[in-house]
């Protein structure tokens, strides 16, 4: 059973179709990528995922039933727009969102805790928030959405504003998660991030989907005919090569319809050059967004 | 735990714990406690000594010569002017007047003493009054007709009903005291509650909290939560100030006597005062929530709230045109306008009282009010709680809420 399946979702507002007819599903185990351009729609899917705000039609099913009171306590959910209350302590502003996902005091205290230290925040846990600096902050609230052990995770930009090694420390708790058999949604314009993370991916663009699948094959399908390499002497003429480009540190072989990747390293070897890296090409998401919905948005 | 039960827990708590509710709880009866304080320091300060004060006094019309006891003032005739004022600087006297020979003719009475004072001392004049008009009528009317002219009348009142019956509440300025402190804890209570809910909304909104409530809360447990918990602060506010009320309106009557020891609470009025409390702090609970869905901050919130929180305050602004003209149609429009209705039914209630057609009208008006501004205020809720940055027009407002 699919923890997300979404089924043709519409969402106006005024005259604009902000999502147009979406349809996707996310599996346990697995790090979803929900990524496009600002404003392709990403948030306003995650809110009526959230039951925050209503389709206009299409419907949203969550661990297999539409989202009730009940089940809204196994989601985790850390908006895009984000705050806490700054007058409130960090454990008093745990234990009260904690609270309204089923929590109890006690339990609520001792997982603080655990993820205050895993975090490098304990020392801050009596703090009040106002104090802490803006990335402190953003890990109280990444400690508030997975703190009761939620299926299913949604996180829109988590990484914005963090600094490198508190980047690192979110994506590696995302991969526990995951291997916990948790469900993670990962809703980011940061594409970088997401090849390094995620498992599938959907990108929209102007509230319509682009590109669903798993990342591998859809690199895979988007795989432009060439090959890399980086090597030591003169590359002269190699059969089956139709154009070379030369990068910073690499040059870029095209190959014809004909040729493999194959072909062009044993003929490449024969010629007796030192080569010091050779791989098959594979485009970024940034160039297969690029491609797909034909527009710059970096 | 109910999460509408965890929201109103949090309300209550953090509304509660905030400097400015303990603050705003607390000065009222301090305040005037520390005003009866200083009546009665200021009192004991300016009461005249029990021993006898002597002063002097030279009659020039003559036969001013009996009654010169009066309470714990002795009056001590002396033949001059001279004499007199050498007894003043010697200190043998407090000070003297003067009875001119033309005093019959001009009324005028000269008085000396070495004190520098804004006017004479109360007790003094009474002294002097009754010395001369004792004399005067000594001999030509009989003891009782003298008391008379003296104190001529002790007019009483009574109010009676339609029917000829004496009215249970009498009406008078005492009668005034208590509507007018349970309408100024009204409207400082209204105004503050509402505040708090406008904060408590604005701040949650303007600091991106309102997402992360919503994916654990639905919007109606959101609202019923906040509104019932910051209202059960604000009644527990209240409920402090009229449980000081009796205390130092005792303590009052004691200090200052006359006619605060005349107030008493009817339990008609505390009942009202709770009703429109209640419904008042609805009213302003569910405004509130509307115009912080639709502002970009805080303050912004508060300056656009005032639009309707100014009319809690408006009917002290009209309070002597009130007194004057305690039966102008105005006042009815007031009493059943819905912002200024809880504040006016109560002053008028101690005034002139507010016929049940009045009443029944106001509270029906409030209840209708109160519903209208809940749909209201959840269509902008839902509408704008998520959105950040410009407030949107007026215009829009409107095109929004017939689409919601």
């Amino acid at each position: 059973m699919p923890v997300v399946e979404v089924n043709h979702i519409v969402k106006s507002f005024a005259d604009k179709v902000a999502v147009d007819d979406l349809s996707f599903s996310v599996a346990q185990n697995e790090i979803f990528g929900l990524i496009g351009p600002n404003g392709a729609g990403k948030t306003t899917t995650i809110r009526m995922m959230m039951d925050i705000i209503k389709p206009d039609s299409g419907g949203v099913m969550i661990l297999g039933e539409k989202l009730t009171e009940a089940s809204k306590n196994k989601l985790g959910y850390l908006p895009e727009e984000r705050g806490l209350y700054r007058k409130l302590t960090v454990i008093d502003s745990i234990v009260y969102l904690a609270s309204l996902k089923g929590m109890d005091r006690h339990s609520v205290e001792e997982k603080a805790d655990e993820l205050l230290k895993q975090t490098g925040m304990l020392p801050h846990k009596g703090k009040k928030i106002e104090e802490l600096s803006r990335g402190m902050g953003q890990i109280i609230q990444f400690i508030i959405t997975i703190i009761h052990d939620p299926e299913l995770v949604v996180l829109d930009e988590p990484f914005a504003g963090l600094d490198p090694v508190n980047t690192e420390l979110l994506k590696r708790i995302l991969v526990d998660l995951r291997n916990q058999g948790k469900a993670v949604i990962l809703s980011t314009h940061q594409m970088n991030e997401v090849e390094e993370l995620c498992d599938r991916i959907l990108m929209i663009d102007n509230g319509r989907a682009v590109l669903y699948g798993n990342l591998t094959e859809i690199k895979s399908k988007y795989r432009s005919n060439s090959v890399i390499i980086d090597f030591e002497g003169e590359l002269g003429q190699i059969p089956g090569v139709t154009e070379k480009r030369t990068h910073k540190g690499y040059v870029e072989l095209i190959l014809d319809g004909n040729t493999t990747p194959k072909q062009v390293l044993e003929r490449l070897v024969s010629t007796g050059m030192v080569i010091n890296r050779f791989e098959v090409a594979t485009p970024s998401l940034n160039e297969i967004f690029l491609k797909v919905a034909g527009k710059n948005y970096e | 735990m109910n999460k509408t039960l965890l929201v109103f827990r949090h309300e209550f708590r953090h509304t509660i714990r905030r400097t400015g509710f303990i603050v705003l709880t607390l000065v009222p009866p301090l305040l005037a406690l520390l005003g009866i304080g200083i009546f009665h320091i200021v009192s004991g300060i300016t009461r005249p000594p029990a021993e006898v004060t002597e002063i002097g006094y030279v009659d020039e019309v003559g036969g001013f010569d009996q009654f010169v006891t009066q309470g714990n003032i002795t009056l001590v005739p002396f033949d001059t002017t001279e004499a007199a004022t050498e007894a003043l600087v010697a200190e043998d006297i407090k000070e003297y007047f003067v009875i001119p020979s033309d005093f019959i003719s001009t009324g005028i009475i000269r008085r000396y003493t070495t004190q520098r004072e804004l006017g004479p001392p109360p007790a003094t004049t009474v002294a002097i009054e009754d010395f001369i008009s004792s004399n005067l009528l000594a001999g030509r009317v009989p003891e009782a007709t003298a008391a008379r002219i003296k104190a001529p009348l002790n007019l009483v009142t009574t109010t009676l009903t339609a029917t000829g019956t004496v009215a249970p509440e009498q009406g008078g300025y005492a009668n005034l005291v208590i509507p007018g402190i349970f309408g100024a804890l009204l409207a400082a209570s209204l105004m503050f509650s509402s505040i708090y809910v406008l904060q408590g909304l604005g701040a949650e909104k303007e600091n991106r909290l309102m997402e992360i409530l919503l994916s654990s809360v639905s919007p109606r447990q959101l609202i019923t939560g906040k509104v019932l918990g910051i209202g059960a602060a604000g009644l527990m506010q209240v409920a402090v100030w009229v449980a000081a009320t009796p205390l130092l309106l005792n303590l009052a009557s004691s200090s200052i006597g006359g006619f605060m020891s005349t107030i008493q609470i009817p339990p008609n009025l505390l009942a009202v005062a709770v009703v429109y409390f209640v419904l008042g702090y609805l009213l302003f609970a569910v405004l509130s929530i509307g115009v912080a869905a639709v502002s970009s901050s805080v303050r912004e919130a508060q300056t656009l709230a005032s639009i309707f929180t100014t009319w809690v305050i408006a009917p002290f602004w009209l309070l002597s045109a009130i007194m004057t003209f305690p039966n102008s149609p105005a006042w009815v429009v007031l009493s059943i306008f819905p912002f200024s209705a809880p504040v006016m039914v109560i002053l008028r209630l101690g005034m002139t009282g507010v016929p049940p057609w009045q009443l029944a009208t106001s509270i029906a008006v409030l209840a209708l009010c109160i519903f209208g501004g809940l749909v209201l205020a959840s269509k902008l809720l839902r509408t704008y709680m998520l959105m950040y940055g410009k407030r949107p027009s007026f215009g829009e407002i409107i095109r929004n809420l017939r689409r919601a």
